[in-house]
């Protein structure tokens, strides 16, 4: 009982950061119709410039308490920056070209960012500096620390922001419209171009925070770390159905949960032949069972109504 | 801006699609004030000279003057700022958002607040928001759907969407109002209520433009007619005039049976 309620906290706060990141996927997809595969670079690239600027800004001499908002907005800022650049330069050119080329291009993008935040960064893994004591509270015989609890909080926050964003604002409803349908959004003044820009400029912002959540969370950073949680992201997105933001939440969550519930059991269910490392394993298996089974995702509409 | 100039006045407009000319040499200009309609037989090129005119199109030639402007290279959102409005033939609402979200956005190239403001929620921002609701509710009612309102779009009867399509490019602020096929698929009494609604448009001041196939709602609703062939204008003048028109009557009424 304890192991589950200790793998159910451990899934739902992976899962609040897979819901942030899966958020940026299906916001482009929304508008777009575009897989933006480097978004987990942005994300990457997030957690290195706010381990970067919280060292420097604890080098000298600033208070903790100030240098981690200080520095959560220079990742947020940077990122959105790279993600409008992302946009401007290498998708939107190839707007009206075929589905395969900006999907290639986005997987190009993807390579060059790693390669770029290796050459400035380099091959090591960088830490992330402890802040507060982090101190391990016990819930049922589960272990939650403060980080895990402020990465859950904070993104349940932020979750609830965008949604009030898209729905409430006038933003989100130009948002919603270009989603929709871009030439009747054109005719009623909304501009797309910056819409879109717009679009990449918040899931990237989202992006940053999430990087610095994970890296806070595991205490590390590498130029690799992108890879592998832009793809399980990706499929939180896919499994909520991709371009609705309920289901990258719901998506998100579901899959921090799978992944957690499953790495718990997997060694006593098998008899210990599989071990807690083959925990990857089953986003990947989500991934191909709900393409198989329900491509539209949990919360998708069928493609024909957005024909 | 004085009245005696037209509000839209096209020169020598042309518009080719690869090597295929949908448009050649067509000018027109609309008056303030009046209803304008443009007729012409299927694949006459009304639908093009439409979107050459709401900014989806750019004309492969000629020039655009709108409200005293010459306009270049325009895009819809600019257009639209300048104050034309249109209605699609086959309806395109936002159809996962309501009516009066539909409306809403509407008032988006009259109003300003950026993400700044979404994300501040300032007083201006929130100031802004409640007109926009106002302004978007006042249109509902004098489009005659306000019942409606938190019903999505694709919810809405035909002839509801037809009126709420109508509202939302009022919302605008349109000095121009370019309508596309409004009647089609209508009853009797769905078009004569469509006719009252223009009339009224029209009475405030809005200039219209109308395509449409309903010779009868054309001839009795408009100051001034338009006929397209080929991609050429044959005709133009008062209805009786154009009615009268051999060319008319050979290419659109065809062959004089009427």
């Amino acid at each position: 009982m304890e192991i589950f309620l200790q793998q159910i906290i451990n899934g739902l706060v992976q899962g609040s950061v897979y819901a942030l990141v899966a958020l940026g996927y299906t916001m482009v997809y929304g508008i777009l119709g575009l897989i933006n595969f480097a978004h987990g670079e942005v994300v990457m690239i997030g957690a290195m410039l706010a381990i970067s600027s919280l060292t420097a800004l604890l080098g000298i001499g600033v208070p903790p308490l100030l240098a981690l908002p200080l520095s959560a907005g220079f990742a947020m800022l940077g990122c959105m920056a790279l993600g409008y650049g992302i946009e401007r330069i290498a998708y939107r050119p190839l707007r009206h070209a075929p589905r395969l080329a900006p999907l290639i291009t986005a997987i190009g993008v993807s390579i060059v960012l790693q390669n770029l935040a290796m050459m400035v960064w380099g091959r090591e893994y960088h830490s992330f500096p402890q802040l507060i004591a982090n101190s391990p509270h016990s819930i049922g015989g589960a272990i939650i620390n403060d980080i895990q609890i402020i990465i859950f909080i904070l993104a349940l926050a932020i979750m609830a922001g965008l949604m009030l964003l898209v729905h409430r604002t006038r933003l989100g409803r130009a948002m919603r419209a270009v989603a929709e349908n871009q030439h009747a959004a054109q005719l009623m003044g909304v501009d797309i171009n910056r819409v879109i820009s717009v679009t990449f400029m918040l899931g990237s912002a989202l992006a940053a925070v999430a990087g610095m959540m994970v890296s806070a969370n595991y205490g590390l950073a590498h130029y690799y770390m992108g890879f592998l949680l832009g793809l399980k992201a990706f499929t939180a997105a896919v499994l909520g159905g991709i371009g609705n933001l309920r289901g990258a939440m719901l998506g998100g969550l579901l899959l921090g949960l799978i992944e957690s519930l499953g790495a718990g059991y997997i060694g006593d269910l098998s008899g210990g032949v599989f071990g807690s490392n083959y925990q990857d394993v089953f986003a990947f298996f989500v991934l191909i069972a709900v393409l198989v089974f329900r491509p539209s995702g949990l919360l998708g509409e069928r493609i024909a109504e957005r024909a | 801006m004085n009245n005696a100039t037209p509000l839209l006045q096209l020169s020598s407009i042309g518009k080719q699609f690869g090597g295929l000319s949908a448009l050649s040499d067509v000018s027109l200009h609309i008056r303030r004030g009046e209803i304008y309609g443009l007729i012409g037989p299927n694949g006459a090129g009304k639908t093009t000279l439409f979107n050459v005119i709401t900014g989806l199109y750019q004309p492969s030639a000629g020039e655009f003057h709108f409200d005293g402007k010459s306009y270049q290279v325009c895009k819809p959102h600019v257009l639209a700022k300048a104050g034309i409005a249109r209605t699609f033939q086959n309806i395109r609402l936002f159809a996962n958002l309501t009516a009066l979200e539909n409306v809403m956005i509407g008032r988006h190239v009259r109003t300003r607040a950026g993400v700044l403001g979404a994300l501040l929620r300032d007083r201006a921002t929130r100031n802004e928001e409640r007109a926009i609701t106002e302004r978007a509710r006042e249109l509902l009612r004098y489009a005659g759907i306000e019942k409606p309102a938190q019903t999505l779009a694709k919810h809405l009867s035909y002839g509801e969407q037809r009126r709420l399509e109508i509202a939302r490019a009022l919302a605008t602020d349109p000095l121009l109002l370019a309508l596309d096929e409004p009647a089609a698929g209508m009853n009797a009494t769905e078009t004569a209520s469509l006719k009252t609604l223009l009339q009224t448009i029209r009475a405030s001041g809005i200039t219209v433009l109308l395509i449409e196939h309903d010779v009868k709602l054309i001839m009795g609703l408009c100051d001034r007619v338009a006929v397209l062939d080929y991609g050429r204008k044959i005709a133009e003048g008062v209805p009786e005039e154009v009615r009268k028109d051999p060319a008319v009557i050979a290419a659109y009424l065809g062959g004089g049976d009427d």
